[in-house]
């Protein structure tokens, strides 16, 4: 049944009739410097078939050898995701005929993983927690990459031939693996999203993983599957596969559930299968049945001996753990006085860290904020950049701030300075000496700008004596316009006052 | 015949130290006999490549150090300049490695294995690679892809397997030194079969980094040679610990050449030896019973304590083997698929698909028992059959190291015959499968184990060589090197010569088979 014929059934009026039931299987590339099993390079985006040696191209003869750094990371992320790590726990090999898979089988761990019985607490965007377990975090090895050349579609079936590179084959990835997630009714969608989004955030910030999604870091399968709201048990579940990207996540799990609730309510059973994910079109086609043709003939990988954690290691492991990203976000929002609207902002651009760094640096919560939310967000949006990658340093709002602060720039100025910085002309102070941009603190040229301003407008003088202060305002865009923006405006409505003799 | 290929590694060793002939010499020397004997119709066969000019060129260098002399040449290994034969399963630079199968013919292997990394390092000349069972998959050698190894004692009869090519060129002098691989006797019952010595180490002590594997679990390599002695010094400077093999131990390689030497005075006085009952009797030729029971009687007469012990689950060992190994084999020779190198055979109609490619190379490019085993190695995996068969063998493994466990608490080695018959006939087991597997019951038991084993000849029955084996706990290969040695020792001194002096004069065999 292709997408074309499903009926689809509105999401609000599917969850009114059935629960969904969410799981998710999220594989985790970690940036070691070598790959799991072999002592070549693990690197993203070079030439392709050059990160690789005779282990990763299973050449006749070769051995594995288990990288620690991997072991290390992966028990890294069972104690972030709150997992039990086994004593002792072996390697299993999953065999399937796969080109991107040089030995044909991928090595894996099967019925004992690293790590297991954990959880995640998951905030969602009202501030409401959500508790996901997690059965399991494994260690494996990434597959090659496959190139289809010709043909339709990308596919393999069909193409004239197809060319792989061998560079991630090896990789190490950590696989976790929820239990089923029930209950999340109508934030279904959310969950999924904000459960992904905490991964990527959790291991970005222990340092194992580059965590970026679209570089294929962190890559998730959706299991997704809906029940009648009296049922007892579970429906039939799809797993929609390579959902990589946290609006897709949201997308794919919608769509299932709107598309499944069509399969349900026309009487029809839902087919347990692997899903292909569309995101041009936000929709799912049938990928593969899952059946027991299935069988991967797992068995305990000869070639390596089991790998015994010691509670001294796990210790020295758990001391390493920073502190986690919810706390963490807690503590600073705190700390900073910012408001939850604000802190929102401040977290979904990105810009934890920048303002940390800054306020670390120096300056004050509300300067930090101003400027990255601010004039910094606005210049990497037109550049189509983060923030953080513009070119701005806490130490270039630090130097804005002093000079704004002590009168030498005005906020206009300093915006245009900051451009400046940015574009590479040195320090926001060789910026303002070089092209002479100190605002204009001479009084007598002040004066003669804001004489002429009153001068040209009587009404706004006779409010301002009449106590109207805010009037001044009014004054100051001409006398800006006649410095050409070099005037401090506190200092012009000082003037003002004075010349006026009203009390500010 | 010349003089210098009877030697021993350790005397022609001997003679290049002293100056008395030269590496050069002793490589050419193997060369022409190798030349004489092992190509046509009727020719021993071990050889599947002759690598005549880097093996000369190694052995010159080597006579330039010793030349030179000074601490260059003080500090060469003992066995350097002396040839070997290396088991074409082995991966080695320079020359092609085809695991005796057409999967890999003329495939060149770009890095060298752990031992062959020893073997340069040493300068030993290596004369070429050696014939096999395909992927080492056989006990006769009839399953290489490249026809039959002849057994220099009747060429008619096969030199065992699968590493036939490494016994027969060492007992048809034609090397003094060989590497084989063991996986359920592949050392052992090629040596018992062609008069020579063949050790498998114990698991781990040598490094598997590129021997090509057929089951992880059971493989080992080690040495083929025509003394106790040799074997020892080839065994120390092959083994030891490599990063790249996780499953290689730890210790230093132990002392294993004293050992041999302290064997070769013929003193067991205080060895308790066990005699296997399981490995004894039924199913065991009456001349192979009869060169061990006398074996037995020697040893005692020389001091040693013979015991009897029992190993009640050694008659599961041979069906958990066969459930182990192909389970292993069907994983590891996964890879050969057409993909990344070796054979492509393309389909001759029909879709061409990957899956179909992958198919017709693998068609194309195993033999017959290759597929046997990985379609029963696959079933054994499979879901729902993997608790009966894989689970139910390894628990079976677990048994078998307890017997060991339990016989080694009565003696200090175990002996058995190395296999139940002498050389077989060409062709003669071809079509029983079963009939050839019961070949290794009697060597199985220590690959499932991990133990050490060696081969050592016992004598001739009806003209044909009889193997004696002796197994010592795992880490205690010296003591199987102890033992061979002494009863090395004590048969020679019985016969006056080594039993491989009693091999048929080889040329004159060939020629009459040819006429």
């Amino acid at each position: 049944m292709s997408a074309a014929t499903e009926t689809l059934v509105d999401y609000d009026e599917a969850l009114d009739t059935y629960d969904p039931v969410l799981g998710f299987e999220v594989h985790v590339e970690l940036n070691t410097k070598t790959k799991m099993f072999s002592s070549a390079p693990n690197a993203f985006g070079d030439e392709p078939n050059t990160n690789v040696n005779e282990v990763d191209l299973g050449l006749p003869g070769v051995l594995p050898v288990v990288n620690k750094s991997g072991v290390e990371y992966a028990i890294l992320i069972g104690l972030a995701l709150n997992c039990q790590i086994a004593e002792t726990c072996g390697f299993a090999r999953k065999n399937y005929f796969y080109p991107d898979t040089p030995k044909n089988f991928q090595t894996s761990q099967y019925d004992d993983p690293i790590a297991f019985d954990g959880y995640l607490d998951i905030e969602l965007e009202d501030g409401e927690v959500f508790r996901v377990e997690i059965e399991r975090a494994h260690m494996e090895e990434d597959a090659g990459k496959l190139t289809h050349m010709g043909g339709a579609a990308g596919r393999i079936q069909g193409a004239d031939f197809s060319l792989v590179d061998y560079n991630r084959a090896g990789v190490p990835l950590v696989e976790i693996v929820t239990k089923p997630i029930v209950g999340a009714g109508k934030r279904a969608p959310e969950l999924a999203k904000a459960y992904v989004a905490a991964i990527r955030e959790i291991v970005k910030n222990l340092g194992v993983s580059d965590a970026r999604m679209e570089r294929g870091n962190v890559r998730c399968d959706a299991n997704v599957s809906l029940m009648a709201k009296d049922a007892t048990e579970f429906g039939t579940r799809t797993e929609t596969k390579n959902v990589n990207s946290l609006r897709a996540v949201d997308h794919a799990v919608r769509f299932e559930i709107s598309r499944q609730a069509g399969v349900l309510n026309a009487g029809n059973k839902v087919v347990q299968e692997t899903r292909h994910w569309h995101e041009d079109t936000r929709t799912t086609t049938s990928g593969r049945p899952k059946s027991d043709a299935d069988d991967y003939r797992y068995f305990p990988e000869p070639d390596l001996v089991p790998i015994v954690t010691t509670e001294a290691w796990i210790e020295e492991l758990r001391s390493r753990l920073p502190e986690p990203p919810a706390e963490r976000r807690k503590r600073l929002q705190a700390d900073w006085g910012y408001a939850d609207a604000e802190f929102r902002d401040v977290v979904n651009a990105g810009l934890v860290d920048a303002i940390e760094e800054t306020i670390a640096a120096g300056a004050s919560a509300a300067v930090a904020r101003k400027w990255w939310m601010g004039e910094i967000s606005r210049l990497a949006k037109n550049a189509d950049v983060e923030p953080t990658e513009l070119g701005a340093t806490p130490a270039t709002i630090i130097e804005l701030n002093s000079l704004i602060e002590g009168k030498k720039i005005n906020d206009k100025i300093a915006r245009q300075v900051l451009e400046y910085v940015i574009a590479g002309e040195g320090s926001p102070s060789e910026i303002v000496d070089k092209r002479g941009l100190a605002v204009v603190n001479d009084d007598s040229a002040l004066g003669a700008a804001i004489d002429d301003a009153m001068a040209e407008m009587p009404g706004v003088v006779e409010k301002i004596k009449g106590g109207k202060l805010q009037a001044v305002g009014a004054l100051i865009g001409p006398v800006m316009k006649a410095t050409r923006g070099q005037a401090d405006a506190g200092r012009v409505r000082e003037i003002v006052l004075e010349k006026l003799g009203v009390e500010g | 015949m010349s003089e210098i290929i009877e030697l021993s590694a350790s005397a022609l060793a001997e003679k290049l130290r002293a100056g008395e002939t030269t590496s050069v010499e002793a490589v050419q020397a193997h060369l022409d006999r190798i030349a004489a004997v092992d190509g046509g119709e009727r020719g021993v066969n071990a050889f599947l490549h002759v690598n005549a000019e880097e093996a000369l060129a190694v052995a010159a260098e080597v006579d330039a150090i010793r030349a030179a002399g000074g601490a260059e040449a003080e500090a060469l290994h003992p066995l350097a300049g002396v040839p070997i034969a290396v088991k074409d399963l082995i991966v080695t630079v320079g020359q092609p490695t085809t695991a005796g199968s057409k999967m890999l013919e003329g495939w060149m292997s770009p890095y060298d294995a752990t031992v062959i990394e020893k073997i340069r390092a040493a300068k030993l000349p290596m004369l070429g690679k050696t014939n096999l069972d395909e992927f080492a998959m056989g006990s006769s050698t009839e399953h290489s892809a490249y026809g039959n190894t002849r057994n220099p004692w009747d060429l008619g009869r096969i030199p065992g397997g699968s590493g036939g090519g490494s016994a027969a060129a060492v007992a048809a002098f034609e090397a003094p030194l060989a590497l084989g691989t063991d996986t359920g006797g592949s050392i052992r019952q090629p040596g018992a079969v062609t008069g020579t010595v063949g050790v498998k180490p114990t698991y781990g002590s040598v490094s598997r980094y590129g021997a090509i594997a057929m089951a992880s679990s059971l493989d080992q390599i080690g040495p083929v040679t025509r003394t106790v002695l040799d074997s020892a010094i080839l065994h120390e400077l092959i083994g030891g610990h490599d990063e790249r093999d996780s499953t290689s131990l730890a210790d230093p390689v132990p002392a294993l050449a004293e050992a041999a030497r302290k064997g070769a005075t013929g003193d067991l006085t205080g060895v308790r030896v066990g005699v296997i009952k399981e490995l004894t009797g039924e199913g065991y030729e009456a001349g192979v019973q009869a060169r061990f029971d006398e074996s037995l009687e020697l040893m005692k007469a020389a001091g040693a304590e013979i015991v009897e012990v029992h190993c009640p689950n050694f008659k599961y060992a041979l069906g958990a083997y066969y459930l182990i190994m192909p389970s292993e084999v069907s994983s590891n020779l996964a890879k050969f698929d057409g993909v990344r190198y070796g054979k492509r055979v393309l389909p001759e109609d029909g879709p061409m698909t990957i899956e179909r490619v992958m198919g017709s190379t693998r068609a194309a490019g195993f033999g017959d028992e290759v597929k046997r085993r990985i379609i029963l190695g696959t079933y054994a995996l499979s879901a729902g059959y993997y608790d009966a068969y894989y689970g139910s063998a390894q628990k079976v493994r677990t048994l078998v190291q307890r017997d060991f466990d339990a016989a080694f608490e009565q003696a200090d080695v175990l002996v058995s015959p190395t296999s139940p018959n002498v050389a077989f006939e060409f062709g003669s087991k071809s079509d029983d499968p079963l009939a050839m597997y019961l070949n290794d019951v009697a060597t199985i038991p220590a690959n499932l184990a991990g133990v050490p084993g060696i081969s050592v000849p016992g004598g001739l029955s009806e003209g044909l060589p009889v193997g004696i084996q002796f197994l010592a706990p795992a880490r205690e290969d010296a003591r199987v090197y102890r033992a061979g040695a002494a009863l090395e020792k004590l048969l020679e001194d019985k016969w006056g010569s080594p039993l491989i002096n009693q091999a048929p004069q080889l040329a004159a065999a060939i020629e009459e088979g040819a006429a």
